[in-house]
């Protein structure tokens, strides 16, 4: 299958700054999450994408075309949805996104059609003859989504789009952007911050630290193969506990203050484990199934290690 | 589909071909332009001075109509090259205003509201982004400059008949030649200002500044210095410097001897008018190249 995004020890310095690292790595995902702290490079590696700045060396390419020889006909297969207000602020909103599909190539009829469709695809109908710079922050959230995907691309990236938006704004948000995934028309980059979003959207997510790549994780593998673990808090001599364990087949960790993880195998069960506990005299004080989360990937991405690893989680 | 419908849907259709893409700001931003109307009314009464120089022609050519309206005898003045000259001038002036109001409100509104990265994601580049609001000044300045001027040039060579057209084709290079220069300072120094200051109301304000402010300050440092360097520095001056070259009449009128002894009266040599003038595009286009970016890099 042929990769969306492939970097390719991909380099942006952004005056005498090196903004992103030689970054390498291939995503393949339907929906991409771009997570990182602030500074991460985020926003840098999405501008670079569309071609705003030029890479110092190295390249990307997206579905197989070179961003530094096909940026034109790359464009055409773009839609984006920038973080700050973009807008045209004396402009009625279909007019706007009308425009907007004009620009990227429409016909002047078809970019209407598809300006009223995609008001109203966003939930904006009502509002579509008002000026943009009358809306409400969430309003003008929705237009630029309208004018990211008026015209059908192919690839569609969402540059914190849930930035600035009350609970339900953001719910609505999330929802249409699951839905233009599950449409299955378009792939989607959502950079975000915020873990949730890219959980609640995202099948593949790539962490940038330091404008490097601190990892790349396959979410909806992740979520197929990840086991169930228990998480243990217990009270007593835990290593003879955590050999014994080991012994049945279990993988165990084992962390400070009496806390521990086990992946049990298929065939044992819970049973066993208080008959251990029982006969190495450890007290189990309290016992939960957990899964890794987005979360947790992050925090383990996060983690200060030398060196870069530019590998999958 | 109809709209009421939710559900996303592809686009299969036809595309509009890359070269006519920039055609579509110019559309979309006279629509606006014309929406007002006292700039309709505006554009209108610049058609005033075409149509008091066209009677002219017309009165000038025909002695039966000048008889009709009580004028007897020879004409009072020729249609030569400093009537067009003249008409130019008032036309210039015209220009010079009409840019300053329409000229602030094109780039200005796309860069406070961060719609570059809007216009430049798209394929759609940072030339036809000029280009496209360029044309809009070209179209409306045209229509009060050249085109009324070349039409007047071709009533008068109509009118006079004998050859008329052939011995003064200078005129209409001189109108065409001329024209394009003040359009092309006017209009990209309009777009510079407004990509700089971001405020269409400050835009058109110092519009007026580099006009007027720095040739007083051009007039002040001849008049300290006794240098005619200063008019280096008035941008009209220049211009109607190489208008008086193009259409060969005197740029300036000097009525008495100490005028013409005094360096304060003597005009620059058109050449250095013409380096200036094709400077300050040159400048306007590097202002534009720093200041159009989608994103502005904080060095």
């Amino acid at each position: 299958m042929r990769a969306v995004i492939e970097l390719d020890h991909l380099q942006v310095d952004l005056g005498r700054r090196t903004i992103l690292k030689s970054l390498t790595g291939s995503l393949n995902g339907r929906a991409i999450g771009l997570l990182g702290p602030n500074g991460a490079g985020k926003s840098t590696l999405i501008n670079a994408l569309l071609g705003f700045h030029a890479p110092t060396s190295g390249t990307a390419r997206i579905f197989g075309r070179d961003i530094r020889t096909d940026i034109q006909s790359l464009r055409r297969m773009i839609g984006y949805m920038p973080e700050n207000d973009s807008f045209i602020a004396d402009m009625s909103g279909v007019r706007f996104v009308r425009y907007m599909a004009e620009l990227s190539g429409l016909p002047p009829e078809a970019a209407l059609e598809r300006a009223h469709e995609a008001f109203f695809y966003v939930g904006l109908g009502e509002a579509r003859y008002r000026k943009v710079g009358g809306y409400s922050l969430g309003m003008k959230q929705l237009a630029k989504l309208a004018q990211a995907i008026a015209h059908g691309p192919k690839l569609l990236f969402l540059d914190e789009p849930t930035n600035g938006l009350d609970p339900p704004a953001r719910a609505r948000m999330l929802q249409l952007i699951r839905e233009i995934r599950d449409a299955e028309e378009m792939h989607i980059v959502l950079s975000s911050h915020l873990l949730r979003d890219v959980e609640e959207c995202c099948d593949e997510v790539i962490i940038l630290k330091d404008g490097q790549i601190a990892g790349i994780s396959n979410l909806e593998e992740e979520r197929r193969t990840n086991r169930k673990f228990l998480e243990l808090e217990t009270a007593g001599e835990t290593r003879a506990f955590a050999e014994a364990f080991e012994k049945l087949g279990c993988d165990c960790a084992v962390f400070n203050n009496g806390k521990m993880r086990i992946i049990l195998p298929d065939g044992i069960e819970i049973r066993e484990l208080y008959a251990i506990a029982a006969d190495q005299n450890v007290q189990i004080r309290r016992m939960n199934y957990r899964k890794d989360s987005l979360e947790d990937i992050f925090l383990k991405a996060m983690e200060p290690v030398g060196g870069q690893s530019n590998g999958r989680i | 589909m109809a709209v009421y419908k939710r559900h996303y849907r592809p686009y299969g259709g036809e595309l509009t071909s890359n070269w006519t893409r920039f055609a579509i700001i110019p559309r979309y931003a006279l629509q606006d332009i014309f929406k007002s109307r006292i700039f309709t009314g505006f554009m209108l009464a610049c058609f005033i001075p075409f149509l008091v120089a066209g009677t002219l022609i017309y009165f000038i050519n025909n002695p039966i109509a000048r008889g009709l309206i009580g004028l007897q005898g020879e004409s009072p003045f020729n249609v030569d090259n400093n009537f067009f000259f003249n008409v130019m001038k008032f036309q210039g002036s015209l220009a010079f205003l009409l840019t300053a109001w329409v000229g602030p409100g094109l780039v200005s509104p796309d860069l406070n509201n961060g719609a570059l990265p809007l216009y430049l994601c798209r394929p759609f580049s940072r030339v036809e982004y000029v280009l496209g609001k360029m044309s809009v000044l070209f179209f409306l300045l045209s229509l009060i400059m050249w085109v009324p001027d070349l039409t007047l040039f071709g009533l008068q060579a109509e009118l006079a008949g004998h050859g008329w057209f052939g011995s003064n084709l200078h005129i209409a290079k001189a109108i065409f030649l001329g024209s394009l220069l003040w359009i092309l300072v006017l209009s990209l120094l309009s777009l510079a200002l407004s990509a700089w200051v971001k405020w269409k109301l400050a835009a058109s304000g110092l519009m007026f500044a580099v006009f007027f402010v720095l040739a007083g300050f051009g007039e002040a440092f001849n008049g300290v210095m006794r240098t005619y360097w200063g008019h280096t520095l008035n941008l009209v001056f220049l211009v109607n410097e190489v208008w008086a070259d193009l259409f060969d009449v005197p740029v300036l009128v000097r009525t008495s001897r100490r005028m013409m002894e005094n360096p304060v009266f003597q005009s620059v040599p058109t050449g250095v008018a013409w380096m200036v003038l094709l400077g300050v595009c040159a400048i306007c286009l590097l202002l534009l190249n720093r200041r159009l970016r989608a994103r502005e890099v904080v060095r």
